[in-house]
């Protein structure tokens, strides 16, 4: 904290410490983007999937993407990640409990920093949760790019005219009262549909029966400050795929002082530049007398 | 407006046609390497829309903001610099001794702001929706970058009103003149205000890149360097270009102006070193605050050091001593060492140390290089073209 108490000090303007934590946060983030147990998301129960990949198929047959061959294509041999023709991929880890799959996608953070990086609110976090992208906003900065700590959004580099490609949980079918394409797919319930609350519950019981069995962490459950996709699993995160430096703080965190001390600048600045003028001016003159 | 003063016969438009032809001879070195590379980028930028922008660069889905940004608009901003300073400093603080060379500094950020920040219409994959911030489908209140690119707009344009009396007198409009002539401590206040704001709004974009830059870099002080860095960036640059143009367009300078030229530069050094000590100062004390003791030994401790000694400390130095014994050259030498080392941090930032933990890496293509050079190239043509014919250089 005192860290951040000498930004503001040494920062743009003194008067932004005054001000800084509880007001701050109520005027910047936006009531949508609070983190929301009632928001929609997905439990992976990485001790369930078997790597059958069906998922992908699903995922790639609603959202008109190319459709892998599971039983053929070999994917699962090298580590993939996600790009702008698949949304969710399934990749296999070798750990000292055997092979692990895990379905990597979107998270769905509560905050997104892809949201808060956006100009034109392009990337967007609605109010059931999926966090999707309007292409009549979007001016292809790729902010949102350099913002995700998950790296999920990706860019047609070769398209003239491009488009920000990745998970949208299935909003459309959503909107129709569907489950997401992946869920329905998964023939293991390796993956369970639900609000945040729901399946922070169904997280919980599952560990506190089998503890054993289970890493007493909830990754999503505070990671990036929250988010709506959230895995179980039987082996320490960072052996199967997942960053565990991410913290907990939410994105809009980091650049709330910085915003917050903008509009005081611009109220601030000018009075003091024009005063100063004034008194070099007098000074000169009477200098000049 | 149509009637130009006496001391031009014929109309505007007369004066305006003889004013379109060369004013300097052609076959010059500079405009043989200068416009195959100009007319080369030009058929790059076709092919950029025509087939994306992979088909020109070597950016990629870890690497999303290559040469384009880090170069153009992160380094080119900072050296741009140079304009908010020294209207504060002449206009605010009323230094008049920095009078001769407000005119030429401000077309220069002008120039740049328009150019490099004008190249970004090139990096954006959509640029057709470049109004979407601005005519507010959907603001995104939130947004650092939202900020910026407003901040470059309001900038852009008091940087046009503040030089805006130099082409009204150039056309010979004496009313004209004198009314923009009074709006300019106002602009100048607003512009010094805005530039405070996205200069370190260009250090806030990194805030969020927490998990994907080196612990050397990152600190939540990123906005203050990136303010304080701006500071030595544009002062060195104006040293920069003001020993090419003091030589190359000597014809069009004041006798008085040469006389107090090396004052002036002194003056900058001496400015240029005590904004050094501050911003060192400061990462100073990051750096020991970060504890990334255990950093230094790797190779991007010594990138690290070669960007913060090498060409922070050393140039910073410089400027010191050749204050002290009045040496032009070794102002010379220190200002193109800070402009090195502005660079490096500006591209370590944005590219080199960005995703140092990534498998993935990016080298920027031929093309990116090319299309920088192009747009580097073009605005020194238009620079050329106005201190040829306007008041730039000299007092009106």
């Amino acid at each position: 904290m005192d860290r951040r108490k000498f930004l503001s000090l040494a920062g743009i303007t003194a008067a932004s410490a005054a001000l800084t934590p509880s007001e701050a946060k109520a005027s910047l983030n936006l009531e949508k983007q609070t983190d929301n147990p009632e928001f929609v998301g997905i439990l992976v129960d990485t001790t369930k999937c078997i790597g059958c990949r069906q998922c992908e198929v699903a995922c790639a047959e609603a959202h008109d993407l190319p459709v892998p061959t599971p039983a053929t294509d070999g994917a699962l041999e090298k580590l993939r990640t996600t790009s702008t023709t698949q949304w969710t991929v399934v990749n296999k880890f070798e750990t000292d409990q055997g092979d692990v799959f895990v379905k990597k996608q979107c998270m769905h953070c509560g905050q997104p920093a892809c949201a808060a990086a956006c100009p034109t609110n392009a990337m967007d976090k609605t109010k059931e949760g999926p966090v999707i992208w309007h292409g009549d906003r979007c001016m292809g900065c790729r902010y949102c790019m350099v913002a995700c700590p998950f790296e999920i959004p990706k860019f047609e580099y070769n398209n003239p005219n491009p488009k920000i490609q990745k998970c949208i949980m299935c909003y459309d079918r959503l909107q129709e009262g569907k489950k997401p394409a992946c869920v329905e797919a998964c023939p293991k319930d390796a993956l369970i549909f639900g609000t945040k609350k729901e399946l922070m519950d169904v997280a919980r019981e599952r560990i506190y029966h089998e503890p054993d069995k289970y890493q007493h962490h909830i990754y999503g459950q505070y990671e990036a400050g929250g988010t709506d996709w959230m895995y179980l699993s039987a082996v320490p995160f960072d052996q199967i795929g997942f960053r565990t430096d991410l913290g907990t703080l939410t994105y809009p965190d980091y650049t709330k002082e910085f915003l917050f001390s903008v509009p005081l600048v611009f109220l601030g600045f000018p009075p003091l530049l024009y005063g100063l003028s004034e008194l070099t001016k007098r000074a000169q003159d009477g200098r000049e007398e | 407006m149509q009637h130009a003063t006496s001391a031009r016969s014929g109309s505007l438009f007369d004066f305006l046609k003889e004013e379109l032809k060369p004013k300097a001879p052609f076959l010059t070195p500079f405009n043989l390497i200068s416009i195959p590379v100009i007319l080369g980028g030009l058929v790059l930028v076709v092919i950029r829309f025509w087939k994306g922008i992979g088909a020109v660069t070597n950016l990629n889905q870890s690497y999303p903001w290559g040469l384009w940004i880090g170069f153009d608009v992160m380094t080119g901003v900072a050296f741009a610099g140079g304009a908010y300073i020294i209207t504060f400093t002449v206009y605010v603080l009323h230094a008049e001794k920095y009078h001769s060379i407000v005119r030429a500094t401000v077309l220069n950020g002008f120039l740049s702001y328009l150019f490099y920040a004008g190249a970004l219409t090139l990096d954006l994959g959509r640029p057709w929706h470049i109004i979407n911030p601005i005519i507010g489908n959907k603001f995104g209140y939130n947004s650092i970058l939202f900020l910026v690119a407003w901040h470059f707009m309001l900038y852009m344009i008091s940087e046009f009103i503040e030089f805006s009396p130099v082409a009204a007198e150039w056309l010979g409009m004496e009313k004209m003149r004198k009314f923009l002539t009074k709006m300019t401590l106002g602009v100048v206040i607003f512009g010094v205000t805005l530039s405070s704001l996205h200069q370190s709004g260009l250090g806030a974009l990194f805030l969020f890149s927490k998990p994907k830059l080196h612990p050397l870099w990152y600190t939540e002080f990123l906005p203050v360097l990136f303010l304080i860095s701006s500071i030595f960036a544009g002062i060195s640059m104006i040293i920069f270009e003001g020993g090419i143009s003091h030589k190359v367009f000597a014809s069009r300078v004041d006798p008085d102006g040469h006389e107090n030229y090396e004052n002036i530069v002194f003056g900058l050094a001496k400015g240029a070193a005590i904004a050094m000590y501050v911003y060192l100062f400061v990462k100073f004390v990051i750096f020991i605050h970060g504890q990334h003791w255990d950093y230094i030994p790797t190779k991007w401790g010594a990138l690290f050091l070669v960007e913060v000694i090498v060409f922070t400390l050393i140039p910073c130095a410089l400027f010191t001593q050749a204050y002290r014994e009045r040496r032009l050259g070794m102002v010379r030498i220190a200002a193109v060492m800070t402009l090195i080392g502005i660079i490096l941090n500006r591209l370590n930032i944005s590219m080199i140390a960005f995703n140092w933990n990534s498998p993935v890496s990016y080298v920027p293509a031929v093309g990116e290089i090319w299309i920088t050079l192009m747009v580097v190239f073009t605005e020194i043509w238009v620079f050329r073209w106005v201190v040829l014919r306007m008041p730039v250089l000299s007092e009106h």
